[in-house]
């Protein structure tokens, strides 16, 4: 079943194109990778998905024009972790993970026991719980990582979007952001859309990878279609190899 | 509790010396179904309803209204140093102000509103200044164009008032920050806009905390950030030309109040709004009772004694928060 499609998508900062008619869908559950070198259009893609830049073209989420729904509306399907969100430094993570319920709330709205209820269970799926009362200007790189996918999981939206979410993260904490990612989509149909720099974890987690230069897409497919040494070369100019790895996965290695 | 103590201070403490217990006892004589005799005369009974009594809710709601506001502009700024005074909204509210004094007296009610025009026109001159100077982004140059506006906008000021030598001393003593002459009739006056203001923003103060994580961001949680500007922009600007029509300048409140009260309890304004709105009356009433019992019978401006506080604590938030910026 499809959840979000995009066709057409054009995005223009002063003139400048950064997504040139992008088709992409996404299916309910489905994880799709972008990847592709710096300036590829990753992140211009998700800010158009997520209605935060103006595009050309439509984006549709569950059939119906994002454009046409209520902001609020649309917040509620669609949450974005951006790569660099800006933390307020004295604000408690509680208090900041609390913000996620604001598609759910009326304008002028307080939260309320269920918001405040939604916002601990989000912290406890990140193991996260023991921050609560801790403020964002402590944290360390994996904690902050943790706490802002907590403010989009309180969103409880159907469409995910993350961009570079384990860039700050050792490969440890990487994986186990990721993993929480995997397991959602699976419990909850949560669709990810993910820019993710590291070939080899997008092809662990993702079903589809949708290899993106100079604001398109130019190749998309499972990781072994997309993944080969010819088209990385040829879209990032790196050297790697790809291998096969121990249970059966694409590994892209860097070669001198 | 630390309101009620401080207004209670504001009450019994005076240069008339009355007994505080039976200043005491004619408040409560004067709550429905409670009669007791004070023993006041009728003299100290109208000190204590007349004088006192007006001047603490008086210094209560401009206290609360300009911490609010300053809350308001910070967050709306995200700048920490933001404060009606040196955005120079008080600046234009008082060159506002002035010009209907000096035109048609000051007992005018129009004051409030050429004050809220002034105020209007002041913030608006400092944001698009600071904005072209040096983009959103920038703290200090926000400050710097607030400055700037407040210096040219109190120069005007001062012009006018020089123009008018026979309005020149109630301007003057007014602009320097005053609750000497507040009675029922300016709490009155203050009344609805400090309550209006104060509610608006209020309910404001979670869409406050999102703009805090930025204007993307919010609109990726659905909220429009001008939408919540403008609506607390103005509130904020009503509440001040309000509080500086009936008291004069009074500076710092809105930086002193909402920074300490951050301190105590973190940097949500979920938080930060309503505890201000307590502490901010608490701070004005007791710096009144500074302003008047420090020297003896003769008064100081209560905007001076505000200022002594404010400017040190200025330079503190400046030193911390140099960081954010």
């Amino acid at each position: 079943m499809t959840r979000l499609t995009a066709s057409g998508v054009t995005v223009r900062y002063n003139g400048r194109v950064a997504v040139d008619g992008v088709d992409l869908t996404v299916s309910v559950g489905e994880w799709v990778a972008l990847i592709g070198p710096n300036g590829a259009g990753k992140t211009s893609l998700l800010r158009a998905m997520a209605g935060i830049v103006g595009y050309s073209g439509e984006i549709a989420i569950d059939g119906v024009d994002a454009t046409s729904l209520p902001r609020r509306r649309a917040a509620r399907l669609v949450s974005l972790v951006p790569q660099q969100p800006i933390l307020p430094e004295g604000m408690t993570v509680l208090d900041y993970v609390l913000l996620g319920r604001t598609p759910h709330l009326g304008y002028l709205a307080v939260e309320t026991e269920a918001d405040v209820k939604v916002s601990r269970e989000a912290l406890a799926r990140l193991d996260a719980t023991d921050l609560e009362s801790r403020r964002l200007g402590e944290l360390s790189g994996g904690e902050r990582q943790r706490v802002v996918l907590s403010r989009a999981l309180a969103q409880q939206s159907s469409v995910l979007l993350l961009d570079e979410p384990t860039a700050a993260l050792d490969v440890g904490h990487g994986q186990q952001v990721l993993d929480l990612v995997d397991e959602l989509r699976r419990e909850r149909g949560i669709s990810v859309v993910a820019a993710v720099h590291d070939l080899t974890l997008a092809a662990q987690y993702a079903d589809r990878l949708a290899l993106m230069d100079g604001g398109r897409i130019v190749v998309e497919g499972t990781p072994t279609e997309v993944l080969t040494e010819e088209s990385i070369q040829r879209f990032s100019g790196a050297r790697v190899s790809v291998v096969t790895g121990p249970g059966g996965e694409v590994v892209v290695v860097p070669r001198r | 509790m630390l309101l009620l103590a401080a207004l209670a201070a504001g009450v019994l403490i005076g240069p008339a010396s009355l007994d505080p217990g039976r200043v005491m006892l004619e408040l409560l004589d004067r709550l429905p179904f409670v009669s007791v005799d004070s023993g006041l005369d009728s003299r100290s009974a109208a000190i204590v309803w007349e004088l006192r009594l007006p001047r603490a809710v008086l210094g209560a709601l401009v206290g609360s209204t300009l911490s609010v506001a300053g809350g308001a502009y910070q967050g709306v700024f995200r700048n920490p140093l933001a404060d009606p005074y040196l955005l120079g909204v008080a600046a234009g509210a008082g060159l506002g102000a002035t010009l209907v004094i000096v035109t048609v007296g000051s007992g005018s009610a129009v004051i409030p509103l050429a004050a809220f025009l002034g105020a209007v026109a002041a913030v608006a001159a400092a944001y698009a200044l600071g904005a072209a100077a040096g983009g959103r982004r920038s703290g200090v140059t926000l400050i710097l164009a607030g400055v700037a506006v407040a210096a040219f906008l109190t120069a005007a000021q001062t012009f006018v008032q020089q123009q008018h030598a026979d309005s020149i001393r109630e301007v003057y003593s007014w602009i320097l920050g005053r609750l000497g002459t507040a009675g029922w009739s300016e709490v009155a006056l203050m009344a609805p806009y400090a309550a209006v203001s104060i509610v608006v923003i209020l309910f404001h103060r979670r869409l406050l905390d999102i703009l805090a994580v930025g204007e993307e961001e919010a609109r990726s949680l659905g909220v429009r950030p001008d939408r919540v500007r403008i609506a607390v922009v103005i509130a904020a600007t009503l509440g001040t030309a309000g509080a500086v029509a009936v008291s004069g300048l009074i500076g710092f409140v809105g930086i002193v109040v909402p920074h300490t009260v951050r301190l105590l309890v973190g940097a949500s304004y979920r938080s930060i709004l309503p505890i201000s709105v307590i502490g901010g009356a608490a701070f004005l009433v007791l710096a009144d009772l500074v302003a008047r019992s420090a020297l003896g019978p003769s008064e100081i401006p209560i905007g001076v004694v505000t200022a002594f506080v404010g400017g040190p604590f200025f330079l503190l938030v400046l030193r911390t928060s140099r960081r954010a910026m």
